[in-house]
């Protein structure tokens, strides 16, 4: 089956984390804000110009680069 | 030299407390309200320092408990765990584990806590609570938690910490007097809290732990604290200044655990995080209660400020308005000083009597330093904004939608704050560099820094324009355009600097991370105008100090040894000054400049803005013109010994490039020095800098005058 990424879920849609890349520090932060396997996580909007991307998780907003957004696994919530 | 659990009976600590005060630590994540409280608790018993060895502010302040007992409360930056990513967040670390020399032990930690983000928010505070620090919980923000439909129940989150829990709004002033109250009491640290722990994880914990405390000097919890977060976090690399490196036999063990863990547990590491947020959601859902959510007002505004249109042009226009108001509205306060200077020349002028002393007086000091303070409203302005779209959450947005073209260039979002800082001035703009995660793009930004035209390049570009463009109906547009040209030329070199060195030496697998976009909140005009005040208090230290000595050294130079002359061309001419100014003419004569500029030049690489106050003594000791336009003026008229004016228009443009791009700015090159902690960026930066300004400003004139101009 085709994995679904954070990247290309649609503008307020909603799912859930289903696998990180194995740890970078770039990810340890991910994980420490809370961003593991069986979270929701909501992909708010994308910035212009293929900017970041806005996630909501844990009642907290972010700002996430594409380069990592496109790592993490997700599955329909 | 370790922090020792009050329980036991305390050994060394870090540094024995000299004063019977309490010492407090106050932690928290960012955009919690940290700032706040700490505002609210110390007033103005404040003081800013550094850490040794690193630029991390170091912010101690004293509040009185409400039986009246003082204690000192030393603010950490923000951090969101005790992992250290950064600078900031390897202070942290580094005091809460009790590691630092020149940080007395703490008698507890005040943790700051969004009750709308309890579980990212409860993470650090456990962490913490798991050191066997007594805690106090400072649950900030219950009202946006409220409209955020989140009721958290304190008493039960108590019981369940096992620390005290103070409800609070720090930014209504509510909650401060039972906080007060709550540290009235002696604090304990919890004996409710399980600390988070996996069965895998044991062997590994107990055997770092052994490592570390052969003597049992810790308690249990506290050695297996330390032994998580060096398993997990990984052995510092940087031993600071301060602090003790980890011993070898402690290294050796916590990498064989590493592999040991790695090979059985691909992702042990993710899954010990996860095994405290699910201790984390249990307590969450334990203590929040049901509430309803009012429509959020962030969400909406949200959708027409970072909308690719209507967002995009509210950036253009919040940036225009930066600038706007700094070249424009600070109009009047400028003619303010102004005046107020000449008042003081002239007081001066009456009081002491002609001579070597005025002429120090007046030409030397009140001359030099009041060119500096005159530009004193426009850093005062541009700071106003700065921390008034930090506060209001706006300056997230702004990265978040600046982000695409900083990282074209290898940045990110964040350096945008360094950068837009460094319009004002550098320091503060280096200093904010901190913040960015990667050490990489934190260098980068640092070393760029300087190419964003500061607000001291402003005087010397203001009076050159000035010099250069006629009299004449378009004159502000015409003026006004080249102002803006120079800013671009600036602008656009640090981003190609930028992009050059993230390919080169700095090249990195970018960390972009994840930058918080915090609900939209009130500015609040005590923290804005506390960080208009302490800026712009740095920025007259240096105008202050610096820029003073300068002007006396420069003053002596230019007057001695002969300063019997009469003619005061001579004077200079056969000063210290003038000879060094001669002898270099040479090399900048290809630039178009004489020694009189060249003396300014020389004068100028301590500090920008002394190129004015020289050029305005070089030429007031010439034909004692007083007033600034006299530069102006004297710029127009200046004429060599042939007759040939010296500030021809290609002349004029070389010099305004040479500034664009020469890195003048003797306190830059010491504060890039401590962020860096060593002298090869800052040295690396003058060079690079340096031999930039005089390429572009040799190929503006010779290329000008091969195009036939002059």
């Amino acid at each position: 089956m085709r994995m679904i990424f954070l990247t290309d879920l649609k503008p307020g849609q909603r799912a859930i984390v289903d696998s990180l890349p194995s740890v970078g520090a770039g990810m340890h932060r991910l994980l420490e804000l809370g961003v593991l396997p069986g979270t929701r996580i909501e992909a708010v909007r994308r910035a212009p110009f293929g900017g970041p991307l806005e996630i909501r998780v844990r009642n907290a907003t972010y700002s996430l680069r594409r380069d990592e957004a496109s790592q993490i696994a997700v599955r329909p919530a | 030299m370790r922090m020792t659990s009050p329980v036991v009976e305390p050994t060394a600590a870090a540094v024995p407390n000299p004063a019977p005060e309490p010492f407090f630590a106050l932690v928290g994540n960012p955009n919690s309200g940290k700032t706040t409280l700490f505002n609210a608790l110390t007033g103005l018993r404040q003081k800013v320092g550094n850490y040794p060895g690193v630029t991390v502010e170091r912010k101690e302040g004293r509040f009185f408990t409400q039986h009246g007992k003082p204690v000192r409360l030393l603010d950490l930056p923000g951090c969101y765990s005790l992992a250290a990513r950064s600078p900031d967040e390897a202070i942290t670390q580094e005091i809460l584990f009790g590691w630092r020399q020149d940080v007395p032990a703490l008698d507890g930690v005040i943790c700051v806590v969004d009750a709308g983000n309890l579980e990212r928010n409860l993470y650090l505070v456990t962490q913490i609570i798991e050191l066997g620090l007594p805690v106090i919980v400072a649950l900030n923000m219950m009202d946006e938690a409220k409209r955020r439909g989140v009721a958290v129940e304190a008493r039960r989150l108590e019981q369940e910490l096992g620390v005290p829990v103070v409800p609070m709004e720090a930014h209504q002033g509510k909650g401060i007097i039972p906080l007060r109250l709550a540290l009235s009491r002696k604090v304990e640290p919890s004996r409710a809290w399980r600390p988070v722990r996996t069965a895998w994880i044991l062997p590994a914990l107990a055997a770092i732990a052994d490592q570390l405390d052969p003597d049992s000097r810790l308690s249990r919890s506290q050695a297996e604290a330390e032994a998580a977060l060096l398993l997990v976090d990984g052995i510092p690399e940087v031993v600071r200044q301060g602090r003790e490196p980890v011993s070898e036999a402690v290294t050796a063990e916590v990498q064989r655990w590493q592999g040991e863990l790695t090979q059985v547990r691909p992702n042990w590491q993710a899954d010990f995080v996860a095994e405290r947020y699910r201790r984390l959601e249990e307590l969450a859902h334990a203590v929040v209660g049901e509430g309803m959510a009012s429509a959020s007002w962030t969400d909406r505004i949200d959708k027409v400020l970072l909308h690719p249109v209507w967002g995009g042009s509210a950036l253009a226009a919040a940036l225009w308005l930066l600038f706007y108001s700094v070249f424009e509205l600070a109009v009047p306060f400028m003619d303010g000083i102004d005046t107020v200077t000449g008042w003081v020349s002239e007081t001066a002028q009456r009081l002491v009597p002609a001579g070597l002393l005025q002429d120090l007086i007046v030409d030397g000091i009140i001359a030099g330093v009041g060119g500096i303070l005159i530009f004193l409203p426009q850093i005062i302005l541009l700071f106003f904004f700065i921390s008034l779209l930090e506060s209001t959450g706006y300056l997230a947005r702004a990265a978040f939608m600046l982000d695409r073209f900083m990282s074209r260039v290898g940045l990110q979002g964040r350096a945008f704050i360094p950068l837009l800082s460094s319009y004002a001035c550098a320091i503060p703009g280096i200093m904010a560099a901190r913040t960015i995660d990667s050490p990489r793009d934190r260098l980068a930004t640092i070393f760029i820094a300087p190419w964003m035209s500061c607000a001291a390049r402003l005087p010397v570009y203001l009076v050159l324009i000035a010099a250069l463009v006629p009299d004449g109906a378009h004159q502000s547009a015409i003026q006004a355009g080249l102002l803006w040209g120079l800013y671009v030329l600036g602008t656009l070199a640090a981003f190609a600097l930028a992009w050059v060195l993230k390919k080169t030496t700095l090249r990195e697998k970018g960390g972009g991370l994840a930058l918080e976009l915090p609900p939209y909140r009130w500015p609040q005009p005590k923290y804005i105008f506390r960080e208009m005040v302490e800026r712009s208090m740095i920025f007259v230290r240096r105008a202050g100090t610096i820029i003073l000595a300068l002007s006396i050294l420069l003053w002596v130079l230019m007057t001695f040894p002969n300063y019997q002359a009469e003619d005061p061309s001579e004077k200079l001419q056969s000063s210290f000054a003038g000879q060094v100014g001669q002898a270099i003419e040479p090399t900048i004569e290809p630039l178009g400049y004489d020694w009189k500029i060249g003396l300014g030049l020389m004068a100028s690489f301590a500090a920008r803005e002394v190129f004015v106050s020289t050029m305005s003594i070089v030429y007031a000791v010439e034909e004692g013109v007083d007033e600034e336009q006299g530069v102006v003026d004297a710029m127009r008229n200046q004429v060599d010994e042939a007759g040939n004016l010296v500030y021809t228009p290609l002349t004029l443009a070389s010099l305004m490039v040479f500034f664009v791009f020469a890195l003048q700015c003797l306190s830059t090159v010491a504060i890039v020095k401590r962020e860096t902690n060593s002298w090869t960026w800052p040295l690396a930066q003058l060079v690079v800098m340096t031999g930039a300004a005089y390429l572009f400003a040799l190929i503006v004139y010779q290329g000008g005058r091969a195009l036939g101009w002059s």
